[in-house]
This record gives C-alpha cells, sequence and structure tokens, in this order.
C-alpha cells in the first residue's frame, strides 16, 4: 500500500518513552476523544505525557492539531519538532509533514494515492486505508468518520506497542452503562490493531511501562482553577463568555452544584451570573466584595480592557476582588485560540491614574489551584484586586500535575473587617485610616451596627474616615498608603523560586508562568553543552526584594516570556530602577507554547555568539 | 466644602417613628446642589418615606453612578453605607451586593444621564433580573454635573439652554421597565411629594425589581421655555393616572373611598397599597395595556404620572437563583469548603 514512494534508507529516529507526536486533524472530526485516549492510555503505563490542543477559533471545518510530548524523564513542555506526524488532514499536509524531523515517521490514510512529490525522502511512511477499511465497515457516514479516529489509534498502539487493555479500560470507564458504544469501540480498535499487525512495518518508537507519574494528577488549569475558587470561598461569580476562560466559570458552576448545595434546604451557597458584558461582571464583584462576599470573575485580554475603570475603583476604593485573565493572543481579537503571557502590563498597570495591582503567575493547574484559594484570601487582606494571569497553554490543557492538597485547619483570612462588637466597643472607626502602619485600614461590611461604623464609598478622595476630600494633603496621604500596602503586599504574595548552581554560574534567568516546564528542560539542555545559569521563577508581582537581589547578584539575566515586547522586563526595569541592558529579552509569542528547544537556542546564542554564527553557517 | 456635617440640633418636638427614630436621624449631609435643584426633593422624599416605614437606617445600602443626581446619597441616610460608583454602572454593583446579603435594603439613584445615555445596558439587564431593588432615576433630561448636555431622555424638539434643538428621540424609561419586565413601575415629579412619598414606599416595600422615573428638573441647565423637563412644562402637562396611599398593615384603614375607585394591591410584607383611579380607563394590573396608555399620552405631549405597573406576586433574583436564606457574605469556610477528603476524591477522578 505503501509503495508510491520510493524510500531512501536512512536513520530512523529510535526512541522509548521520550518522542513527540503530533495530530493533524479538522475541527469538529470526532478525533478529539480519540487522542485524548492515546495520551491517557500512555499515562496509565507510568510514562509521562503532555498535550496541547491548538485548535482554531471555530466549531467546525478547519485545522486543528494535538501534540503530545511523551517524556518517561516527566518534561512536560513543549519540546519542539515532531518524531511521529499523524497527517489526517488533507488541508495542512505540507506544513505539517515539513514539521518532522529527520529520520522521523508519517502515519496517513493511503485510501487515496498520493504523488510522490507530496513526500519527503528523508522521513518513514506509513501508509494505513483508514477510509477504505472504514467505508467497508460502516453503512452510517458518522460512524466512518467516527471510527476513523479510533481505528488509527488502534494502529498507533501496535507501532508504538501502547498497552490495548489500558486503552479498553479507559473505554469501560468513558461508556460506563452504555454497552453498545463500547462494544463498537473496542470493535473499531480491534480492527485498527488486525491491520496494523498484519500490513504496517514496525517503527522506532516505542513507549514502554514505567512508574513515573506516581501520584500526579491530570487536568486542565481551568477546572484547578475553578476548584480553587470553591476551596477558596468564592461565593459570587460573574463572568462573561470567553476564550480561554469560559470553561472555568462553567467548572465553576459544575462543581458548586456537587459541593455548594446546602444538603439540608437544597438552596445553593453560591450564585452564579452570566453578565451582559464584562463591565457587569466587574461591577457585579465590585459589589459583592464591598458587600462581604468572595466575588470573582474570570476573562482574557478583550475582557480586561472592558474592565479598567472599574478595576481603578476598586484600587482606589480599596475593595477585595478577584480577576483570573487566562490569557491569549492579543492585541483586539489577536488569536483567540493561541497562548501567551501578553496581558501582563496591561493588569499589572490597569485604569487610569497611579495605580499598581497584584499579580499572581501561577506555573501549571497546581498552581491554578493554589493560587485561585489564595487569591480570595489576598483580596480580603489587602482590600484590592487580585489578579491569577494564567493562560490557554495552562487553562485548555490537561496536564500531569502534582496532586491537589488543603488542609482542613485552613482557615479564610478575611482581613481587617470591624465587627459590630468593636463598633459598640467604641472602637475609632476611620475606612482609610492606617492604624498599623501596615497601609491596610479596617472596614466595615453594609448593615454592622445602628449607629457607627457606616461610611460612604466612593472613587473621589477622601479623608481617612472616608469623609469627602478634595485637599491635596488628604489625597496624597491615601497615595502614599497605597504604597505603604504594597509594600505590605511583597510579602503576602507567592515567593519566587530559585534554583541556583551555588555560585557556578555568571548569568541567570527570570521566567514565569507557562514557560516554566520547558524552561525545565532547557536548562538540561543548555547544561549539556557546558551552559549553567542560576534560575529565578517568578511567582507574583509586586516583585519581593529577593528579585532584585537575582538580578544584582548576576552579570546578566535572561527574561524569557511569550510576548513580544518583554512585559515582564518592563516591570522589572520599572520597579527595580535596572539598567536595561542587563536584562536580556528572549521572546516568543507567534501563539504557540513556547518549546525547550528554542529556549535553549536562544540562550545559547547570546552565550556563545561565535558558535551561534558557526552553527548557522 | 468638605468637612460639611450637619449640627445635630434634635427639635424637642420632632416625633419618633415606631422604632424610636426622628425623622432626622434619616438625613444624611448638606446637599452641596443648587439650590432648588429637584433632585433634593427626591431626597426629602426618600428620608420622608423610611422614616415613615419605620425602616433601620443602617439597613440600607444606598448605591449611585456619577452624576449631580448619584452625589445625592450621601445627602439622606447617614448612617447607611453608601456607594458612589463609575458613571453608569451602577445596576451591576448593586446586583453584585444583593447577591452578597439579600437582607439589606437596595436603594439605587441614578441619572438620566447615568442610566438611558452611559448606563442603557446595565439598567435594562439589572431589570430583566428581577434584582430587589428600588431603583430610581432622577429624570431631568440633561447631564447636571458636565453642565447640561442633553441626555438620551431628552425629547425630540426639545431645546437646550444655549438655544440647541435635540433632535434625537427620546428614551422612555418607564416603557422599557415595564417591557424588561419590571414589577414595579412608576413615574413622578420632584414637584409632587405627596404623590411621590406613596409611590417610594410602594417601591421599598416590593420584593423584585422597583423602578421609579422622577421628572427632577435641573434649574441651573434646563428650566427654560422650550424645555419638556421644566418645573413649568411638567406641572402643565402632567397627567396622574392614579394616586397612590401606602397603607401599613399595622395600622387601621380609616380613609373612606367612594366604591369602585379603588383597588387594594397586597405587597409580598402584607401591606397595602391603595390606588385610587384618576383616569377611568387605566389600569395598573395589565402591563401591556399601561404601556400602551403611557405611549399614547406620551405623543400627546402629556407625561403620565403615578403607579403605571404592579406585579406583588413578583420573584426576584434570589429566588431564580435559588440561594440560601442566610445570607451568603454570612458563610464560613465551613460551609462553603468541601474539605480535604473529597478534594483527595477529587484528585482520584482526575488519574
Ligand atoms: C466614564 C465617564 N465619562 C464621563 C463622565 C463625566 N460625567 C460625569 S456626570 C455625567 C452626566 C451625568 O448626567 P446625569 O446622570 O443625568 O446626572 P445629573 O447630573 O443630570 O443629575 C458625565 C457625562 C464620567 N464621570 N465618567
Ligand atoms: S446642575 Fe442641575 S442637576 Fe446639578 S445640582 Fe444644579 S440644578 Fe441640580
Ligand atoms: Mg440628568
Amino acid at each position: 500500500m505503501n509503495a508510491q514512494v520510493e524510500t531512501k534508507p536512512h536513520p530512523r529516529i529510535e526512541a522509548t518513552n521520550d518522542f513527540v507526536v503530533k495530530f493533524a486533524n479538522v475541527n469538529g472530526s470526532g478525533s478529539a476523544s480519540a487522542n485524548e485516549l492515546f495520551a491517557r492510555a500512555i499515562l496509565r503505563m507510568g510514562v509521562p505525557v503532555s498535550p496541547r490542543n491548538i485548535f482554531p477559533s471555530n466549531i467546525q471545518g478547519l485545522p486543528t492539531w494535538y501534540e503530545v510530548r511523551i517524556s518517561e524523564r516527566g518534561w512536560l513542555g513543549r519540546r519542539g519538532g515532531v518524531d511521529l506526524m499523524v497527517a489526517m488532514n488533507p488541508q495542512t499536509w505540507d506544513a505539517d509533514l515539513k514539521e518532522i524531523e529527520p529520520g522521523g515517521y508519517l502515519f496517513y490514510d493511503s485510501t487515496r494515492p498520493l504523488p510522490a512529490s507530496k513526500f519527503r525522502d528523508d522521513i518513514h511512511v506509513i501508509g494505513m486505508p483508514l477510509t477504505a477499511i472504514c467505508n467497508r465497515t460502516y453503512a452510517d457516514a458518522r460512524q466512518r468518520q467516527l471510527f476513523k479516529n479510533i481505528m488509527y489509534l488502534g494502529a498507533l498502539s501496535i507501532l508504538l506497542d501502547i498497552d490495548a487493555r489500558e486503552i479498553k479500560r479507559l473505554f469501560a470507564e468513558q461508556y460506563k452503562g452504555k454497552e453498545k458504544l463500547l462494544d463498537s469501540n473496542v470493535q473499531a480498535l480491534e480492527l485498527g490493531r488486525e491491520y496494523a499487525a498484519q500490513h504496517l512495518d514496525p517503527i522506532g518508537l516505542h513507549v514502554q511501562r514505567a512508574d513515573n507519574v506516581g501520584d500526579k494528577i491530570f487536568v486542565d488549569g481551568n477546572v484547578a482553577a475553578a476548584l480553587g475558587c470553591v476551596y477558596g470561598g468564592a461565593t459570587v461569580c460573574a463572568w462573561y463568555p470567553i476564550t480561554p476562560s469560559s470553561s472555568l466559570a462553567e467548572a465553576f458552576q459544575k462543581y458548586c452544584m456537587k459541593y455548594r448545595v446546602d444538603p439540608e434546604t437544597g438552596r445553593n451557597r453560591f450564585a452564579i451570573v452570566q453578565a451582559e458584558d464584562e463591565i457587569a461582571s466587574i461591577g457585579m464583584c465590585v459589589g459583592a466584595g464591598w458587600n462581604g462576599a468572595r466575588a470573582f470573575t474570570t476573562t482574557a485580554g478583550p475582557g480586561i480592557s472592558l474592565m479598567n475603570e472599574f478595576i481603578g475603583l476598586a484600587y482606589f476604593a480599596e475593595i477585595p476582588v478577584t480577576i483570573i485573565d487566562v490569557q491569549r493572543g492579543g492585541p483586539s481579537t489577536g488569536m483567540p485560540t493561541r497562548t501567551q503571557q501578553s496581558d501582563v502590563l496591561a493588569c499589572a498597570y490597569a485604569s487610569h491614574g497611579d495605580t499598581k495591582h497584584v499579580l499572581l503567575l501561577p506555573e501549571d493547574p497546581h498552581e491554578c489551584f493554589e493560587f485561585s484559594a489564595q487569591a480570595f484570601d489576598l483580596a480580603d487582606r489587602l482590600q484590592t484586586p487580585i489578579f491569577v494571569l494564567t493562560d490557554l497553554d495552562i487553562g485548555m490543557n490537561q496536564r500531569l500535575t502534582a496532586p491537589f492538597a488543603w488542609n482542613d485547619a485552613r482557615d479564610y483570612d478575611r482581613g481587617k473587617v470591624m465587627t459590630a462588637a468593636e463598633l459598640e466597643a467604641g472602637k475609632d472607626f476611620g475606612r482609610y485610616k492606617d492604624v498599623d502602619g501596615d497601609g491596610i485600614p479596617y472596614r466595615t461590611y453594609p448593615g454592622t451596627h445602628a449607629e457607627r461604623g457606616a461610611y460612604f464609598t466612593r472613587g473621589t478622595s477622601r479623608d481617612p474616615y472616608a469623609r469627602y476630600s478634595e485637599r491635596g494633603p488628604d489625597y496624597v496621604y491615601n497615595m502614599e498608603r497605597l504604597l505603604r500596602k504594597w509594600d505590605t503586599a511583597k510579602s503576602l504574595v507567592p515567593q519566587p523560586i530559585l534554583r541556583g548552581t551555588g555560585g557556578e554560574a555568571h548569568d541567570g534567568v527570570i521566567y514565569y508562568g507557562s514557560t516554566s516546564p520547558s524552561m525545565s528542560e532547557a536548562i538540561e539542555l543548555l547544561g549539556k553543552q557546558s551552559l549553567v545559569l542560576d534560575t529565578l521563577r517568578v511567582r507574583a508581582f509586586p516583585f519581593p526584594d529577593s528579585v532584585g537581589e537575582f538580578i544584582r547578584q548576576h552579570e546578566r539575566v535572561f527574561v524569557v516570556e511569550q510576548n513580544r515586547d518583554g512585559q515582564l522586563r518592563t516591570l522589572l526595569i520599572n520597579e527595580f530602577g535596572i539598567d536595561p541592558a542587563r536584562l536580556v529579552a528572549i521572546l516568543h509569542y507567534d501563539g504557540t507554547p513556547i518549546t525547550a528547544r528554542f529556549i535553549a537556542g536562544a540562550i545559547a546564542a547570546q552565550m556563545q555568539p561565535a558558535k551561534a554564527k558557526e552553527n548557522a553557517a | 466644602m468638605t468637612y460639611i456635617a450637619k449640627p445635630k440640633l434634635h427639635h424637642p418636638t420632632l416625633a419618633c417613628n415606631a422604632i424610636g427614630f426622628r425623622r432626622r436621624d434619616y438625613e444624611g449631609k448638606i446637599s452641596t446642589l443648587c439650590a432648588g435643584c429637584g433632585h433634593d426633593s427626591i431626597s426629602a422624599a426618600i428620608i420622608q418615606a423610611c422614616w415613615e416605614l419605620d425602616i433601620e437606617p443602617h439597613r440600607v445600602a444606598k448605591l449611585s453612578g456619577i452624576g449631580c443626581s448619584s452625589k445625592t446619597p450621601d445627602y439622606f441616610l447617614g448612617q447607611s453605607h453608601g456607594f458612589n460608583t463609575v458613571h453608569g454602572r451602577m445596576p451591576s454593583v448593586l446586583t453584585g451586593a444583593n447577591l452578597a446579603n439579600r437582607d439589606l435594603l437596595y436603594l439605587g439613584v441614578s441619572g438620566d444621564g447615568d442610566s438611558a445615555s452611559i448606563g442603557i445596558g446595565q439598567f435594562v439587564h439589572a431589570i430583566r433580573r428581577g434584582v430587589n431593588m428600588v431603583y430610581i432615576v432622577e429624570n431631568n433630561g440633561v447631564y447636571g454635573l458636565t453642565k447640561g448636555q442633553f441626555s438620551a431622555t431628552a425629547d425630540q424638539g426639545s431645546k437646550s439652554k444655549k438655544g440647541v434643538v435635540n433632535s434625537d428621540s427620546p428614551l422612555d424609561l418607564v416603557g422599557l421597565a415595564m417591557q424588561l419586565g419590571a414589577t414595579y413601575v412608576a413615574r413622578g415629579f420632584s414637584g409632587d411629594k405627596k404623590q411621590l412619598v406613596p409611590l417610594i414606599k410602594g417601591a421599598i416595600t416590593h420584593k423584585g425589581a422597583a423602578f421609579i422615573d422622577v421628572i427632577s428638573p435641573c434649574v441651573a441647565f434646563n428650566n427654560h421655555a422650550g424645555s419638556t423637563k421644566s418645573y413649568e412644562y411638567v406641572r402643565e402637562h402632567n397627567e396622574a393616572v392614579n394616586r397612590l396611599d401606602f397603607i401599613d398593615v399595622r395600622a387601621e384603614i380609616t380613609v373612606d373611598y367612594a366604591e369602585g375607585e379603588i383597588v387594594d394591591v397586597t405587597q409580598h410584607d402584607g401591606s397595602i397599597v391603595r390606588l385610587r383611579k384618576l383616569s377611568a380607563d387605566f389600569n395598573a394590573h395589565d402591563r401591556v395595556k399601561a404601556m400602551n396608555y403611557v405611549h399614547a399620552a406620551q405623543a400627546k405631549g402629556e407625561v403620565v404620572t403615578g403607579l403605571l405597573y404592579v406585579d406583588p406576586d413578583a420573584h426576584d433574583l434570589h429566588e431564580h437563583f435559588n440561594t440560601t436564606e442566610v445570607p451568603i457574605n454570612r458563610l464560613g469556610a465551613q460551609e462553603l469548603n468541601p474539605g480535604a477528603e473529597t478534594l483527595a476524591k477529587i484528585n482520584n477522578s482526575l488519574r
């Protein structure tokens, strides 16, 4: 069957438990569930995988990819390059073909013969007449389409030695109670396996049972963050649908229905509003936060733009609110289904006037859970908007991650709230008065006390007792106090994580968020070239002083980001007054998740300019 | 300007209401609005209504947007928490506040620019959702605070102080509110306190989205000849379709009315609003007919006032959401956190 091409002998890629498979599909063809089964089956064999959906802003008919990194070592970032391409989309054939590593493999549907010019002679071609087999086997058009996916899954399980029992177990979990569906899926899987066993040559890529998954869980960041909101005590969620954040609000709804219904009365301990737009979403959160509930909204860049006026109000009027921004490619509608870290500046300095906001920067679903839960404590403690900045790569891809943890002894920190008893006892209440020297004043919830503690909240300037005032000194007192509060925040936010070489390295790297898994692998790649670096993963803004120290201790610091303008680098320069020349921007922003090879290549080129030229020549 | 607090001179003869508060206890800071501004009369009506209804001032949350009208919550109910939000967005903040604590009385105060121009979207959606609130628009047809530009409620053909004629057609807030499902809709006039106070009391005791459009002349920018929102114009064209008496459940009903002219509406809390019909063919229980009536009168240049529509069996957002009786801002980790054991199960389901 695969004899159209005269393949010259060339070295095959040989790899066990360390390779990249990419599926090129058409959106809406039902490939997603087969591809996920592929990844999960390997996971069940104890081998870490990290899949990534690369999908269009469209419901049906456009190209979509699913890239699976298989790595016994547990590298969960994108590596770069593809070892086996499952090319099921004629539309993207040429580009998909180009991506295959020399010596790599192409798996395709060989029902329709293709001219030799459609192939490469440095790769290994595996043709299987999927359409023909399906047309022979099934009468129904939808079945022909769906089972084609299961059939290639079967063939791949033979080629890569994936344990078919794991796939069948996954089927059984998925189709519990739907035995008919279960049987027909198993049948399609077996058909694929039989064909592959009889007709396809073995390849050099293999999966072998290992024990490297441990107690890790497999979950996407949006689900994780939604759970974090449930555990963090969020009761009000107001949101407006936008990719890639919608599934977060939907997951919150799902978990609330399960865990937040009063068992005695059947009544809900939560309120979720799908608002008319993002201005209303944030407005509702501000109202709820003002009134003592834990409220959050979730959105993406365009929503942040709309929320700006309210964010400034919440900052100045000191109202707790949590905003989860699942970043995507901007500006404007940009690349709505692609990933970026390009809202960093827009969030850090959101709104008019002098404003700065707390940003939490999770690296994976585990931290999405942690930081989302923590955001509510920070919002209450600091009485200010807290941003959790994730992105599409973390938010919408299932990732192997440390299990979620909660200590039942942990109570919520509701911050400085003056009670009716304290007011009754005559405690002095100045809503905007710094009584503890940490810049954080006391607040009262509406309705607390009949004669004391009421105050008027406004975006206009006021004195420490919340009385309207346009006096310069009152305004300055307040703005200075907000800066003291900012300093307080530095010790409360998640601290950066340092991986040092113990004085060996002259250079350092700063990175954050979804860059993290690729960075870990990149450091190893660089190490193989004897290029050593200390790394610092920044987990929040404001930057604790240790971030400034790290920069001062190194001759040169690379700042790796997924945006065009080096936004975190700008923040570092701005906050620490650092000579920009010492911070070298390493930027990746084409909308695909950053790869280990890209980072290592870009840093190596800076560290060994001579060698890089040689390589290029 | 800054630290004006009213001297607290309690006149000995000032009567206390049933919960021991004087009328003065419902007042706020001294108004900084222009002398004669309609908005101040509305503040006075709110004070009167709350006092007469024996409302505990601190159980009210007053919210507003931006504008002269939106400043007024500082000038009444000094013991209530207030929130002067951003321009046109009071409804969303009020909605969120209401979700957090269903036990307070939510009073939203806005202007025609605030609600009908920049904030029309939020006005529309808060009403659609049936937020339990009293939403008052102090409608003067102009932006007072930014010095007299037309707002979206300015009538077509009405003339600005500088002589500019408004060419856009007006947005009718009561018509919209009725269409959107508000369950208590009224229009008042700041110059008729007798009519306005009971309208506000009816709105306060209503459970659901209560909206009152109060025509409130701006003496600085829209009280001249050629304006359709001036004191003179409204007095001349005011067509009150009914008179409302608010009857406290605890008080005895003493007033006698001629039969046939009276409709009693029992509110959610048991109180009664008694409608005295002034127009024979107006029915405040028929939404569609009421809308038609108001629009027909409007086309003739009349300003219909009174209680225009009421549904005493309305449901509010909390009922739609099936939220707990206990305000959700009072729930703690005990009620909200599913705990470590559940989390372990969730972890297992993700393997
Ligand atoms: C976003 C924004 N745009 C513009 C303004 C300026 N502004 C303040 S009040 C106002 C109009 C208020 O009109 P209205 O609500 O009718 O209140 P009035 O003063 O007439 O009572 C405007 C445009 C603002 N505060 N915020
Ligand atoms: S400008 Fe108009 S609306 Fe504003 S206070 Fe003066 S009279 Fe009232
Ligand atoms: Mg106005």
